[in-house]
């Protein structure tokens, strides 16, 4: 008997990695912008999708993907809006990965100009996983605490935006939308901050204009 | 609480490593974690000692080795290690730092008995 030891050196997320570059490669050739929807569950990613879809309709076609750990609930609600809509339940999962993202993609019609993906409702795991997004919001409730940023700080070191929701909330909460917003951009600076309430409309026309931007940017070649 | 997912990509790893050098037992692994891995060591042992019944690495220990989080500063060049969530630079304050080190996780040595 003998033993010997081996340099490996394997990242563990290589293969997720790997199945989410091809889908970034994918959406860019395609002329899609791509968005990842991460929070905790309850902070308004459904509502937040809703109010978008009403924004966009007859402009720009959307599509989402859903994912829960059970149910068509939230596939349900988005195609009400006359937007399609896939659920991935993950049966347990706490997060998405990509390569269920890669198995719905085939199934988004080719003509689509936004592809937002709604995470399962956690702000700690899916924050390890890229999904090929080219933008990543985080949402945070009003209800949640504006104390969340310091918590959770993988969920807004990874994202490029941050949606603070349930604005009409605001004047029954001890909520301060700026200690949020500051605590958040102390862990990443550029973080682009709205501020909404997709409930009475507050904000979304500012959210729209900016994802607009960003797709505009991916079709000129400046993602 | 991803961990038994992360577990079994470590034990593809595992599997496929003693495939490929003839080995009848995995004895060691060592898997460095990042801070900002967003993964808990004490959970990744339990997940590993769930998985590995009936594997080849029934009997293996598991070695974890925490990285910290390193950061490098493009304003002064600084680089320092931290533990908590200022990211900012130690150095000049500077708040446009960039982790290099401590977001990984990684199966960096194996152990086996041939």
């Amino acid at each position: 008997m003998t033993t010997k030891t081996i340099t490996v050196v394997r990242d563990l997320l290589a293969t997720n990695k790997q199945a989410a570059a091809a889908i970034r490669a994918e959406l860019r050739s395609r002329g899609i912008l791509g968005v990842n929807l991460l929070s905790s569950p309850g902070s308004g990613k459904t509502t937040l999708l809703e109010a978008l879809a009403e924004r966009f309709r007859d402009r720009f076609r959307m599509a989402v993907i859903e994912g829960d750990i059970e149910t068509e609930r939230d596939a349900e609600r988005i195609r009400a809006k006359g937007v399609p809509a896939w659920q991935i339940t993950t049966g347990g999962a706490c997060h998405l990965e990509a390569r269920m993202i890669g198995k719905v993609l085939g199934d988004v019609p080719a003509a689509i100009d936004l592809l937002f993906i709604e995470n399962v409702g956690n702000l700690v795991c899916p924050a390890s996983y890229d999904l090929g997004e080219d933008l990543r919001f985080v949402l945070l409730s009003s209800p949640e605490g504006d104390d969340k940023p310091a918590k959770y700080p993988q969920a807004f070191l990874s994202a490029d935006v941050l949606v603070l929701t349930k604005a009409d909330l605001l004047p029954y909460l001890p909520f301060d939308p700026d200690r949020a917003a500051a605590e958040a951009l102390a862990i990443k600076p550029g973080l682009k901050v709205f501020i909404v309430s997709a409930l009475r409309g507050d904000g979304i026309d500012a959210l729209a204009a900016y994802v607009v931007e960003a797709l505009e940017r991916l079709r000129s070649g400046h993602a | 609480m991803h961990e038994l997912s992360l577990v079994a990509s470590v034990f593809e790893v595992l599997e496929e490593k003693a495939r490929e050098h003839g080995a009848a037992r995995v004895i060691r692994v060592v898997l460095k974690v990042g801070v900002m891995s967003g993964v808990v060591p004490d959970l990744l042992e339990s997940a590993f000692d769930t998985y590995k019944k009936e594997t080849v690495a029934e009997t293996a220990r598991l070695e974890i080795v925490v990285v910290p989080a390193k950061l490098r500063c493009p304003d002064c060049g600084g680089e320092a290690v931290r533990e908590d969530t200022d990211f900012s630079c130690a150095g000049c304050g500077s708040r446009r730092v960039e982790i290099v080190e401590g977001r990984d996780l990684v199966v960096e040595t194996i152990e086996l008995e041939t």
